[in-house]
């Protein structure tokens, strides 16, 4: 109790005549107020009008597709060992491919991830990156999970994600 | 006793022991691959070098027989940099493949260049390339490029499962493992090389790909196989047995297992023939119903018949725990002698390493507590016998197939007035059964089964039935299982509407109007363990992780 006086006592030594008449401190609000109403528009007119992110800028993460039409993804598994959500299930199987392994099934659980960029930061094949893809919203649990019909993007769409990768990872 | 000092700590060996050995025996490990304890010494990987006063170069420690007074240093600045200069030089030419490798998160080789490597290469060159995808044998697959030849497998072959099938071809970094001319890795305990090799050169062709092992959750059991009894392993993720793994037990399979008891005794557990819920004969066709329709159901049938005319037939496959309430059940509930259990032996199957020819876990468990006729009761020979004569109007049948071993019975069956059965899965027998009650398989439940030698060992729960929250039952839980939720599919695996056996027919005795109080398996047992002298002074405790040897007169195997 006494310290809240105190403090009230001292605020009350610290203010000027002129702020404690209040009218000029109005006007110096108002004023910012007018300047800023004429200022030009900053809100953007979503969604006619579509924010693009900056390539550092973690959307939904994606698997890569490459050119050849092949994942780049192993099944390793680390981006699943890693995600601090569990949100993604791989299913591991076995290919002809040089690679031996693909996945088979591959889904991330959008409404337990995060954004956290971890299994884009952990994957040794490059595989799984942050897209610029925000829009995500859902009328049911199930519609959440993507799967690999939704994940799989041609790496040409995620040119900028994978230099700035290489150039910050 | 003599004694030497490692690392400054004075240990005692027995003479003859290697360093290796008196340095485990007092748990101090020191880095190996080459070496195993239940392998001849072949020295060819390096990696146990170690400093020894007094001795001009560096030794390696799975060679060297300790002697007296031995002053042996494996940090000292040169014992390290000889093992970095290994792992370094075993790396030289070793894929970077642990993101395709099976063997990642239980590799030697991983684990080693986290605790003894530099982890940097030096090595610019191209890396030798070997064959990668080679089936040396039926079941088991080869990585020649991740082998670092330590010849673990080809020792195994020779030594343990006596099937000379591998050898090492060629010279330096071309070096490869291969089959002898004509030849396959196709030894009954082939697979046991997947477990030895310590990296990810062999793989199990079964569980290849189908899962990283630090998803799955793993619980001590017993092979199911034959009366053996192997100790093992049960690796489960979404409540679903994806491999079987031995268990190291020196009084019964040291470190190994067959490939049968690997391959065949586990995928009954999640197949789609399980029985799922107590399902009753309406109108000639098996529906499923609620437990207590079943109980109700089974205990007016049971009531009409004359107690002379039932049979039990207990089950060798099933836990002593579940016979002895079988063996119970029958005589002071239903009031019958007529109480036995089928022998399924196969002398072809047996050999002089691991395999036996009672192709069963428990006869002699189901045995000693009680399932075998008394007084003037019938055997199994006169069980069958009079159901073929009609004598017989009721028959309960605990987890086995009768029609299995006597296929004429077909047509008799369908006679009984009332035939019940508890099983794990669908199968001749449940065709003619009247009712049919899930019993929870081996992988779900607790108990003890009797091995061929009198050796009691106990099974755990590995997946969960639907009754079971595995978190609140004790059992183990992989991270998945922590964390998992009902929205999660990695969460949704099938969980059965089964019970043990013992559980089964105590619930049924309720109904029948004779109290059986029993709450868990273990107080079944320990209800054995005050009436059956055999099982005096055992609880589940004493039995542990390694099972407990029975005083028995005389061990009377089929
Ligand atoms: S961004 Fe983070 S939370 Fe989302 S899937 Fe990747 S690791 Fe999991
Ligand atoms: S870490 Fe990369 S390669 Fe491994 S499973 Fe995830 S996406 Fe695939
Ligand atoms: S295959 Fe495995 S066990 Fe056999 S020599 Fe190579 S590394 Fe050793
Ligand atoms: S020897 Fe018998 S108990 Fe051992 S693994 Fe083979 S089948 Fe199973
Ligand atoms: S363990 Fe001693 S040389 Fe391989």
């Amino acid at each position: 109790m006494s310290q809240t006086s105190n403090s009230l006592k001292k605020r009350k030594k610290d203010l000027t005549f002129w702020q404690k008449i209040y009218i000029p401190e109005i006007a110096k609000g108002l004023a910012l107020t007018f300047k800023n109403m004429v200022r030009p528009k900053f809100t953007m007119e979503y969604p006619e009008e579509k924010f693009i992110p900056p390539p550092s800028y973690r959307g939904r993460p994606v698997l890569v597709l490459e050119e050849t039409g092949e994942e780049r993804c192993v099944a390793c598994g680390l981006c699943s060992r890693v995600c601090p959500a569990l949100a993604i299930e791989v299913q591991a199987a076995e290919t002809e491919r040089e690679k031996e392994r693909y996945p088979e099934k591959f889904e991330i659980n959008m409404l337990r991830c995060i954004f956290c960029g971890l299994c884009e930061e952990v994957c040794p094949e490059e595989a799984i990156v942050m897209s610029k893809d925000y829009e995500l919203a859902f009328t049911n649990r199930e519609d959440a999970i993507y799967g690999k019909d939704k994940l799989l993007t041609p790496v040409s769409q995620l040119e900028d994600r994978i230099e700035f990768l290489r150039k910050y990872k | 006793m003599p004694k030497i000092i490692i690392d400054g700590k004075e240990i005692e060996f027995r003479q003859g022991q290697t360093i290796i050995e008196a340095a485990k025996e007092h748990g101090i490990e020191i880095p190996h691959f080459c070496w195993h304890p239940k392998l001849s010494v072949s020295g060819n990987c390096r990696m146990c070098l170690v400093e020894v006063e007094k001795m001009p170069k560096l030794v390696i420690a799975c060679a060297t027989v300790a002697s007296d007074g031995m002053v042996v240093h494996t940090e000292s600045p040169k014992a390290i940099a000889a093992r970095n200069a290994v792992m370094e030089f075993l790396l030289i030419n070793h894929p970077l493949d642990c993101p395709i490798c099976d063997e990642a998160g239980e590799c030697k080789l991983q684990d080693y260049a986290y605790q003894h490597s530099l982890g940097e290469s030096r090595f610019v060159e191209e890396k030798v390339h070997k064959d990668k995808r080679v089936k040396i044998g039926p079941r088991v697959m080869f990585d020649a490029e991740r082998c670092i030849s330590c010849s673990r497998c080809i020792r195994f072959c020779d030594e343990i499962a006596k099937d000379p099938e591998l050898t090492f071809v060629k010279r330096g970094d071309r070096v490869t493992i291969t089959t002898f001319p004509g030849e396959e890795l196709d030894n009954p305990y082939s697979m046991n090389v997947v477990d030895i090799c310590p990296v990810g050169a062999l793989t199990n062709v079964d569980f290849r790909f189908k899962a990283r092992v630090w998803d799955m959750s793993h619980t001590n059991s017993i092979c199911f196989g034959c009366a053996r009894g192997c100790n093992i392993e049960i690796w489960v993720r979404n409540n679903e047995i994806l491999r079987l793994t031995p268990r190291h037990n020196e009084e019964v399979n040291s470190y190994w297992m067959c490939d049968h008891g690997r391959l065949n005794t586990f995928k009954f557990v999640n197949s789609e023939t399980r029985v799922d819920s107590p399902h009753i004969r309406k109108d000639g066709k098996l529906v499923r119903v609620g437990w207590d329709e079943a109980f109700a159901e089974t205990a007016s049938r049971l009531k009409s018949i004359n107690k002379e005319q039932i049979a039990v037939i207990g089950s060798p496959y099933a836990t002593c725990e579940d016979n002895y309430i079988t063996s119970k059940f029958a005589r002071s509930v239903l009031g019958t002698n007529n109480i036995d259990f089928i022998r399924h032996t196969d002398y072809s199957f047996a050999d002089d390493i691991l395999r036996r020819e009672d192709l069963t876990p428990n006869s002699l468990g189901a045995e000693l507590v009680g399932v075998r006729p008394q007084k003037n009761g019938l055997n199994i020979e006169g069980i069958i016998k009079s159901i073929k004569d009609g004598k017989i109007k009721a028959l309960y049948l605990i987890e086995d197939d009768l029609l299995s071993i006597d296929h004429e019975l077909e047509n008799y069956l369908a006679k009984l007035e009332v035939f019940i059965v508890n099983a794990t899965n669908f199968n001749q027998s449940t065709n003619f059964a009247d009712i049919v009650f899930p019993a929870a398989t081996y992988a779900e439940k607790n108990g003890t089964f009797v091995n061929f030698q009198g050796r009691v060992q106990r099974i755990r729960p590995a997946v969960a039935t639907i009754e079971v929250d595995r978190a609140l039952e004790g059992m183990a839980l992989s991270r998945l299982d922590k964390f998992g939720t009902k929205f999660d599919r990695w969460a949704q695996g099938k969980h059965f509407d089964a019970r043990a056996t013992w559980k089964i027919l105590s619930s049924l005795s309720n109904v029948l109007g004779s109290k059986m109080k029993y709450q868990m398996a273990e107080d079944v047992f320990n209800e054995m363990a005050s009436s059956i002298p055999e099982f005096k002074g055992l609880d589940y405790d004493v039995i542990g992780e390694l099972g407990a040897q029975l005083k028995l007169e005389k061990v009377n195997v089929v």
